[in-house]
C-alpha cells in the first residue's frame, strides 16, 4: 500500500512524533500520515483504490444517511475512545432507522502538536470497531489546524445504510398504549467519561457502554419488526431528552416507572455524588424502542437473547397527553415530570 | 448503595405516610416550610406530595444559596471575570444565574472570560498553584455547609504562600433568613401566611448543630425538625412535625441523628470564625437587605479578599418587577401564582431567583411537578420585559 516515493525520507515517528501543519498541507507529509495511520488502520478495498471518494453499488429499497461530529473530552476513557465512539455513534444513528449500516466516512480535524501515537491509537480502534461491526470506512478527510484551534482531535463520521424490508420508522409514530422498551442500563457512558476527567477519579470501574446496535436491531426486526413504531439511541441528554423528543414529535405523553429502569449501582452512586440525574446522562450503546403493545413481549424476548440487550426492560407506555409530558412513577409511589435538561448538566453545590 | 438505599425504601415511606394520614387531624391544616432547597428538590423529585394527605401542605422556603444570591453580586463577578488577569473559579450552579440584562458567567466565558467550573475549593487552589501567573478568585457562595471548605482553602493558601488566590465571599447564614421570614409583616401581623413548623437543613446543622434553632422554636412557638435530604428523612420529619403540632409542642427535634448533634462541628465552626465575620447587612435576592445575614473575610485576611484586592464594586441589580420571588421565598405565594412562571420564566430563561437553581421552588415545580397545574404555559399571560 506504500504510495510514497523513495525520495521522501522523513519517517512517520509513531512513538514520539507529533502532528504538524505539514500533515495537513496536502503534500507528501499528509499523504504519509493518511497512508501510515488511517489506511493502515481501516484497510479495505475502497481505501486501497485511493480516490477522493468511493463508489459502491446500491441495492433496491430505501436508503438512510446520517452524519455526526465527535468532540468528546477526554479523548480516551474507560471502554473506548473518540475513535470507536465515532464509529459506533454513526452506526447507531443509521440503525435507529431500522437500517443495516453499509459504509462510513471519517473526517479528522487534528490540532497541531497532537501525538502521532495517540492518533494511531484512535485510528486503530476505529479500524477494529468498523471491522467488528462489518461496516467499512471507505472514504475520509484530514485537516490540521494550528495549535489552540482545536482540542486534540475532532472526528466527523457519516454513514449510509439500507432500511430493512417492510420497516418504516417515523418520529411521529408513537401512539397511546404503545410500549416503551429500554435495551439496558442507563448512564454508563456519561459517567465513564466524567470519571476520567481531571480531578474526578473514582474507585469504581465504570466502563462506557459504547457499542454498535445494528445487530440488536436486526434481531428486534426479525422478532416483530412490524410492531416497532420508532427507535432512538439516548445519547446526549439521556433517556429524558429522548422521551421528551419523541413525546413532542408524536404529540403524546409517556408514563414510565422509575423502578423498571435498569441502572448499575456504581453509576447511581457517582450520579448521587455529583448531584446528576442518571435520566439526563449520556449513553452510547443503548436504545429506546416504542412498539405496538401486541409486539412488545416478542421484541423484548429477542432483545434479551442478544448480548447488548440482556437487561432490556419494559419501562412504561405511551399515553394521550396534549401537553406531551413525560411523567414517572417514583419508587416512592409519587409522580413527577421527567424534563429536558436545561443547558449543560452541572453538579449541584449541596 | 449502602447508606443511600436504606433511605429510599418506598414501602417504608408508604407506612410513614399512612401514619401521617392517620395522625393528621382532618379538622385542621398543617403548613410546613422546608427551609432548604435540598428538601424542596427531594420532595419534588420523589413526588412526595402525592404521599401526603391534602391538609398537610409543604411551603418552599428560601434555603437555596444560588436563588438568594442578589443580582448585583452576579454582575460584580461577571465584571471581575472580564479582567484579563483573572481566572474566576466557581461551582457549576452559578454559571447560568442571570445578572442584569440576563447576562451570566456562561455568557462571559463564551465572550472570552477565564471562568472555570470547580467541584471543590481545593480545585480552585490547585489552579492557583499550577498557574502562578494568573490571579485566581474563588466565587464562594452557600450557607453554613459550604463555608468551612472556603475557610479550609484560605488556610491552605496561606500555609502554601499562594499570593495569587483570593475569595469573593458571598456566604450567608441560615438563622437570619428564618428570623426574617418569621418577622416579616405578612407572617407576624397579617397572619396571611400560615407556617406551623419548619424542616431544618441537616447539612447546615452538621456544622452549626441544632441549638441555633431553639430560639425560633421558643420565641415563635414553631416546631423545628432538622432533617436529612433523603426522601425517607423528609417524610419522617413531616411525621415528627405533625406529632408536635398535635401535641401543642414546639421544640427542636433532630431527625438526622446520624450526622447532627446539638452543638455541631466545633472544629469547622472554629475555622469559620477564624476567617469570617458577620456583615452588618447583606442583600438576599427576593428578600432584600437582611441584617447580620452574610459573612465577609476578617480584615487581617484582606489580601485574600477579592472585594478589597480588586476594589470590586457590587452594584445594586434590578429584578424584574413582575417577579414574585420575594413572596414565594417567604411562603406567601406558590410558584404558579406568579404570572411570569412558565411564560417568560422557565429554567431555560430564568427571570427570578426561584427559577435559577434546580433547587429553587419555581424550578423544582417546573421541572418535576408542572403536570399538577396542567401546562401553565398554555394559559399563561405573555409578559413583555
Amino acid at each position: 500500500m506504500n504510495m510514497m516515493t523513495d525520495a521522501y525520507k522523513r519517517k512517520l515517528d509513531l512513538a514520539e512524533g507529533r502532528v504538524d501543519l505539514s500533515h495537513g498541507a496536502g503534500g507528501r507529509a499528509m499523504r504519509q500520515l493518511i497512508e501510515g495511520i488511517f489506511h493502515e488502520a481501516f484497510d479495505n478495498e475502497w481505501l486501497r483504490a485511493a480516490n477522493d471518494q468511493s463508489a459502491f453499488a446500491v441495492s433496491g429499497g430505501r436508503m438512510v444517511m446520517s452524519t455526526d461530529g465527535y468532540v468528546v473530552s477526554p479523548l480516551f476513557f474507560p471502554g473506548g475512545n473518540i475513535g470507536s465512539l465515532a464509529v459506533h455513534g454513526t452506526i447507531n444513528d443509521i440503525a435507529m432507522a431500522a437500517a443495516r449500516p453499509l459504509y462510513l466516512s471519517a473526517s479528522f480535524i487534528i490540532e497541531e502538536g497532537f501525538p502521532l501515537a495517540d492518533l494511531k491509537r484512535i485510528a486503530d480502534s476505529m479500524g477494529v470497531a468498523s471491522r467488528e461491526a462489518a461496516v467499512p470506512i471507505i472514504t475520509g478527510d484530514t485537516k490540521v489546524v494550528e495549535r489552540g484551534n482545536a482540542d486534540g482531535v475532532f472526528i466527523s463520521t457519516a454513514g449510509v445504510g439500507r432500511v430493512l424490508d417492510g420497516l418504516d420508522l417515523r418520529a411521529d409514530a408513537a401512539r397511546p398504549r404503545d410500549a416503551v422498551i429500554l435495551s439496558g442500563s442507563i448512564g454508563d457512558h456519561g459517567v465513564a467519561v466524567m470519571s476520567n476527567r481531571e480531578n474526578l477519579q473514582f474507585d469504581a470501574a465504570i466502563v462506557s457502554d459504547s457499542a454498535p446496535l445494528h445487530t440488536l436491531v436486526a434481531m428486534m426486526a426479525e422478532a416483530g419488526g412490524r410492531h416497532i413504531r420508532l427507535m432512538r439511541d439516548p445519547t446526549r441528554g439521556g433517556i429524558a431528552a429522548t422521551l421528551n423528543e419523541i413525546a413532542s414529535q408524536s404529540k403524546v405523553g409517556f408514563h414510565i416507572d422509575e423502578e423498571a429502569i435498569p441502572i448499575k449501582p456504581e453509576v447511581a452512586a457517582v450520579c448521587e455524588l455529583l448531584g446528576l440525574d442518571p435520566l439526563n446522562v449520556a449513553n452510547e450503546g443503548k436504545l429506546v424502542a416504542v412498539t405496538a403493545p401486541e409486539g412488545a413481549e416478542a421484541i423484548l424476548a429477542a432483545m434479551r437473547a442478544h448480548p447488548l440487550g440482556r437487561e432490556a426492560a419494559l419501562i412504561g407506555h405511551v399515553v394521550a397527553d396534549d401537553y406531551c409530558f413525560v411523567q414517572m412513577s417514583t419508587s416512592f409511589g409519587g409522580r413527577r415530570i421527567v424534563d429536558w435538561l436545561t443547558g449543560e448538566q452541572l453538579p449541584r453545590i449541596c | 448503595m449502602k447508606y443511600i438505599d436504606e433511605y429510599r425504601d418506598g414501602r417504608l415511606a408508604k407506612l410513614i405516610a399512612d401514619r401521617i394520614a392517620a395522625l393528621a387531624d382532618a379538622a385542621r391544616s398543617y403548613c410546613l416550610m422546608e427551609f432548604c432547597g435540598g428538601h424542596t428538590h427531594a420532595i419534588s423529585r420523589y413526588g412526595l406530595e402525592d404521599l401526603l394527605p391534602a391538609n398537610v401542605r409543604m411551603i418552599h422556603g428560601p434555603g437555596c444559596p444560588v436563588c438568594v444570591l442578589p443580582i448585583g453580586r452576579i454582575d460584580a463577578a461577571i465584571a471581575l471575570a472580564a479582567r484579563p488577569e483573572i481566572t474566576l473559579c466557581t461551582y457549576g450552579d452559578l454559571m447560568r444565574v442571570p445578572g442584569t440584562n440576563r447576562s451570566s458567567l456562561l455568557e462571559a466565558k463564551a465572550a472570552g472570560a477565564d471562568v472555570r467550573v470547580v467541584y471543590s475549593t481545593l480545585d480552585a487552589l490547585r489552579v492557583a498553584e499550577t498557574e502562578p501567573e494568573r490571579e485566581v478568585v474563588f466565587f464562594a457562595i452557600g450557607f453554613e455547609t459550604t463555608t468551612p471548605p472556603t475557610a479550609l482553602a484560605l488556610k491552605t493558601a496561606i500555609a502554601k504562600g499562594l499570593g495569587n488566590f483570593s475569595v469573593f465571599c458571598n456566604h450567608v447564614v441560615t438563622p437570619a433568613a428564618m428570623h426574617h421570614i418569621l418577622e416579616s409583616p405578612p407572617v407576624r401581623k397579617l397572619g396571611s401566611i400560615k407556617i406551623d413548623g419548619f424542616i431544618g437543613p441537616a447539612h447546615v446543622s452538621a456544622v452549626i448543630g441544632t441549638k441555633p434553632y431553639e430560639l425560633f422554636a421558643e420565641k415563635y412557638c414553631k416546631p423545628v425538625v432538622v432533617a436529612g435530604f433523603e426522601p425517607l428523612d423528609v417524610v419522617q420529619a413531616i411525621l415528627m412535625l405533625v406529632r408536635q403540632i398535635n401535641d401543642g409542642r414546639h421544640v427542636v427535634e433532630n431527625q438526622y441523628i446520624r450526622a447532627v448533634t446539638r452543638h455541631g462541628n466545633d472544629k469547622a465552626q472554629a475555622e469559620v470564625a477564624n476567617f469570617f465575620e458577620l456583615r452588618e447587612s447583606f442583600e438576599w435576592r427576593g428578600l432584600g437587605e437582611l441584617p447580620l445575614s452574610g459573612l465577609r473575610l476578617r480584615p487581617q485576611y484582606a489580601a485574600y479578599d477579592a472585594e478589597k484586592r480588586f476594589s470590586m464594586m457590587t452594584p445594586r441589580g434590578k429584578d424584574n418587577p413582575a417577579c414574585e420571588c420575594g413572596a414565594i421565598l417567604r411562603g406567601a405565594k406558590q410558584p404558579a401564582e406568579c404570572k411570569l412562571f412558565g411564560a417568560v420564566c422557565t429554567p431555560d430563561t430564568p427571570m427570578g431567583s426561584c427559577m435559577v437553581s434546580s433547587e429553587g421552588a419555581c424550578a423544582a415545580q417546573w421541572i418535576y411537578g408542572r403536570f399538577r397545574e396542567k401546562a401553565p404555559q398554555a394559559n399563561a399571560t405573555r409578559v413583555v420585559t
